[in-house]
């Protein structure tokens, strides 16, 4: 797995890349972590160089998403997210704790 | 039939999801499919790591891919504490943002994408998970 960060004016792009499962998944939690502790909270996460995701990866957000709207500050929304991960985060009741967008531009126009 | 024997270690996942995606290939399965099938053996050998091996590189975990008229059965042997997912409550999916709870969610999903998920424990021959799944099934 590999991440990348972007920051714009009003929200930071994350783009994350090859497979989140029990192995990577801290990786993308410390990264989350070290964007929301610079007071970044306002965060797109690009998925769409994502091959696969597990259970492990859905903590990594769920962790995420609760820190970021913490006190109103923030949020993190999905961006590109690809069918089989659409699917699985569907089946696990994800869908509703996080906007998705179906481009880049969308997602960080939303902040 | 194939067998092949792993450390219970998360970075060994990669390699179990290919060699089970391999099998779900053979059956006949869609991309669909075999991402439904790799995502449930991933989160069952994730929860033998965790729960029955109770941290990585306690022991192994043994795999056999047996795929028969379009159905993969896919049979997950471990030597750790009995952990019986049929056991574990489901995990609330309508909870909001700040009451929901991931623990439970791999075996939830682990029921959802699999047609058959079976657990049985025994003191002499370990632990077996049998997940099953019929191409062009339900799960």
């Amino acid at each position: 797995m590999d991440i990348t960060k972007q920051e714009f004016k009003h929200c930071d792009l994350l783009t994350v890349k090859g497979r989140v499962d029990s192995a990577t998944a801290p990786k993308l939690t410390e990264a989350i972590e070290a964007t929301q502790k610079a007071g970044h909270y306002k965060i797109v996460l690009d998925m769409s160089g994502l091959d696969y995701m597990s259970s492990a990866g859905f903590r990594a957000l769920l962790a995420g998403q609760r820190n970021s709207k913490r006190y109103n500050r923030g949020e993190m929304v999905l961006a590109l997210v690809p069918k089989n991960i659409e699917d699985a985060l569907e089946l696990a009741g994800f869908t509703e704790l996080f906007k998705r967008f179906d481009d880049i531009t969308a997602a960080v126009g939303y902040f | 039939m194939r067998t092949e024997i792993f450390p219970a270690a998360f970075e060994q996942l990669d390699e179990i999801r290919e060699f089970v995606g391999a099998a779900a290939l053979d059956a006949g399965m869609d991309n669909k499919e075999i991402y439904a099938v790799q995502l449930a053996t991933d989160e069952a050998c994730t929860n033998v790591i965790e729960h029955a091996y109770g941290g990585e590189m306690h022991g192994q975990i043994e795999i056999t891919c047996h795929v028969q008229d379009r159905t993969l059965t896919v049979i997950i042997h471990d030597h750790g504490k009995s952990f019986d997912p049929n056991q574990v409550p489901e995990p609330n999916l309508n909870a909001d943002l700040s009451k929901r709870r991931i623990g439970g969610l791999g075996i939830y999903l682990m029921r959802k994408l699999m047609d058959e998920v079976t657990y049985e424990a025994s003191n002499e021959t370990g632990n077996t998970l049998t997940l099953l799944k019929h191409k062009g099934g339900m799960g």
